[in-house]
């Protein structure tokens, strides 16, 4: 029982550190550190940088939440904690 | 129909639809009250949070913002959408499966100790009331704006409505009227955008139009930095703060709002732990419409403002210049007699414009504070978004549409955040600290005269706003990062945090975010003036200072709690259980 409740928790875990790090990456690298040189691509009439600062890093952070939903979904129904 | 009808209508009929669902949702015990009984489906959820989010700043200011800070205001856009994917994430989930009604509630249970409770409830109600107070000011603007009352009497009668649906329903009848301000409020901003976005760039949608080729075959954005640099502005695209400062902003609005209490309180109203998150997705998912229409907005109306007015004759411009020009938030003075208005980067006037009774030989208002600088033109940020429907010329019931909009906007913010401070009184102080033995009803009747008095002290904020409002708001989200986040989030994930670790880290943060507030931005009134830019700590901003105090917090937590004795048993364990999903249940009642 114990044992069960750890492994659940290390896999969350898990699932975590990969969707914050994409988070990371589209917001504070894409939209801000890296900004300058993407900006030297063009996506339609956008700068990439931009484009990720204003519209593309909110995209992301949308979509993120949706695979956590079905990602812990999933993980709930493995280890019959589903409601 | 005229401008001033087609408002009356929409308004009305929107006020109306709030009162029916009022009485509708009447709220019949603390649960109803507190958390709308525990059955809201996650959509419906969604929405509600949607609304309490989105407030008068978001719907009526940030486009503007954005629309005068470029690439700057991409910290708005950032902050207040990845905040989410924190909460959902990091938070939401594992409150609903702690299940009680309040932060305070879980700070004060997770650190065993009444002390942390009531630093919990300090920090809830000084994020609250900083925040309340600017959603009945901008009551107050778009009644005076749109419907010709005075300010106070559109803050008395903001007050009113909010008490009709706060006071019988509580979360309950705020819950499902915050479902149809959201309705109200995202038809209202998309309407105009997706007008305007037709026009300029034949693209129904603005998310895309704001990046497509208008009339001339050049890109929209490149035109607009071009505008720019030929009036010497920077670059639209490019921003003037220092790539940290946006760094440290953007993070402290993040970590802001997944601690900011009345959003935070939204999840513990559905049923189940999958519920929690996936409502957090659809309020995302339903603010992410309106965040990313906003920089299209922004784009759009620069682009309209200086192609309309700079280089035109003054007795050549549309209507809609002179009449914002009379209710004082556009001013124009002739520096080199030409007649024409030019607009260039600098101040144009000291401070806001002071204007006196006379006309100048165009038939301008004359202002007694013009700056010596070569621009001429002062336009307040605010009406951007309420002018935009009269630059683009369109129809007048359009323009109804955007005061009912903002209406919905500042009043469901208002609602939850005076829910929040209520239950802070009723719930968190009163019965869990000073009379442990009320009873559900007398529970309930201290919380609806605390919704009423907390009313009355937000209207009078909003009636005479204390000069330090404006820029507290800003920073109310610095706050919340410094003391809650740190603590609800060690809470989950670090079983060994105790109370001395997490009590030292919320005190050093919250008091180190008001210390560097104070000095940098506020000021002590008549004692000490802010300090300038050039003094910053590494170049940051007081805005996004939060990001510092986080980091003291976090450190400071964790080092004295391996420095002291391990929580209880009966502590970890609570830890343990709400990192699993199943048995949410109901949440508690005592």
């Amino acid at each position: 029982m114990k044992n069960k409740a750890k492994k659940y928790w290390h896999e969350n875990l898990k699932y975590l550190f990969i969707l914050l790090s994409v988070w990371f990456i589209v917001s504070f690298g894409a939209g801000i550190l890296f900004k300058d040189f993407l900006n030297q691509f063009k996506l339609g009439g956008f700068k990439l940088g931009f484009w990720f600062a204003q519209q593309g890093s909110i995209y992301v952070f949308v979509i993120l939440i949706f695979i956590y939903i079905r990602l812990m979904n999933k993980l709930d129904k493995k280890y019959g904690y589903a409601e | 129909m005229d401008v001033q009808l087609w408002t009356w209508i929409l308004v009305g009929i929107s006020f109306t639809l709030y009162f029916g669902i009022a009485i509708w949702a009447r709220a019949s015990s603390t649960k109803d009250f507190y958390i709308a009984g525990g059955g809201v489906s996650p959509l419906a959820n969604g929405m509600a949070t949607a609304a309490d989010w989105m407030s008068a700043a978001s719907f009526i200011s940030m486009a503007g913002l954005i629309s005068f800070s470029g690439y700057d205001g991409s910290v708005y856009l950032m902050g207040w959408t990845g905040g989410y994917v924190l909460l959902a994430l990091l938070l939401a989930p594992y409150l609903r499966k702690f299940g009680k009604f309040t932060v305070p509630d879980f700070i004060g249970d997770r650190y065993y100790s009444n002390s942390a409770r009531t630093i919990a409830i300090i920090c809830a109600l000084i994020v609250s009331f900083t925040y309340v107070a600017g959603q009945m000011r901008g009551v107050g603007i778009v009644f005076s704006q749109f419907l010709q009352v005075d300010i106070t009497k559109g803050v008395l009668i903001g007050m009113a409505v909010v008490l009709v649906f706060a006071f019988l329903g509580g979360m309950k009848g705020i819950t499902y009227t915050q479902v149809a301000q959201y309705c109200v409020l995202i038809f209202a901003f998309m309407v105009p955008a997706i007008f305007i976005s037709i026009q300029m760039t034949g693209n129904p949608f603005p998310q895309i139009g704001m990046g497509a080729r208008v009339e001339d075959g050049i890109f929209l954005l490149d035109k607009l930095d071009e505008l720019h640099t030929q009036l010497g502005f920077k670059e639209y695209t490019s921003g003037t703060k220092s790539t940290w400062d946006i760094f440290a902003i953007t993070f402290a609005l993040m970590a802001g709002t997944s601690g900011l209490p009345h959003v935070i309180v939204r999840f513990f109203t559905v049923p189940k732990v999958k519920d929690a998150r996936k409502s957090a997705g659809y309020a995302l998912l339903l603010i992410a419409i309106l965040y990313t229409t906003a920089p299209a907005v922004s784009v759009f109306a620069r682009t309209n403002l200086i192609t309309t007015v700079n280089e035109t004759a003054y007795t050549d411009l549309p209507d809609w210049f002179k009449n914002w020009e009379n209710t004082g938030l556009i001013s124009w003075t002739d520096k080199n007699n030409d007649g024409k208005i030019q607009y260039r980067n600098s101040d144009a006037v000291n401070g806001k414009p002071v204007f006196t009774e006379e006309r100048g030989e165009n038939g301008e208002r004359i202002i007694s504070n013009p700056s010596t600088a070569e621009n001429e033109l002062y336009v307040d940020k605010d009406i951007m978004v309420l002018a935009n429907p009269e630059i683009a010329q369109l129809p007048n019931w359009v323009i109804g549409l955007v005061a009912a909009g903002g209406l919905a906007a500042a009043l469901s913010t208002a609602a939850g955040l005076l829910l929040v401070i209520s239950t802070s009184v009723s719930h968190d102080l009163v019965k869990k600290q000073l009379k442990p033995n009320i009873s559900d009803k007398g529970e309930l009747l201290i919380a609806r005269i605390s919704i009423l008095v907390a009313i009355v002290v937000a209207g009078f904020f909003g009636i005479y706003p204390p000069g330090f409002v404006a820029a507290v708001v800003a920073l109310a989200f610095g706050l919340a990062a410094a003391s809650f986040f740190p603590a609800i989030v060690l809470g989950i994930f670090d079983k060994r945090m105790n109370r001395q670790g997490a009590v030292t880290g919320m005190i050093a943060g919250i008091s180190l975010m008001l210390f560097y507030m104070i000095r940098f931005k506020t000021g002590l009134i008549g004692i000490m003036d802010p300090l300038p830019e050039s003094e910053w700590w590494f170049g940051t901003s007081p805005e996004g200072f939060g990001v510092i105090a986080m980091l003291v917090n976090f450190i400071l937590a964790i080092v004295i709690s391996r420095l002291t004795p391990a929580p209880p048993e009966n502590v970890q364990q609570i830890v343990e259980d709400i990192r699993i999903p199943s048995g949410a249940g109901e949440a508690q009642m005592h």
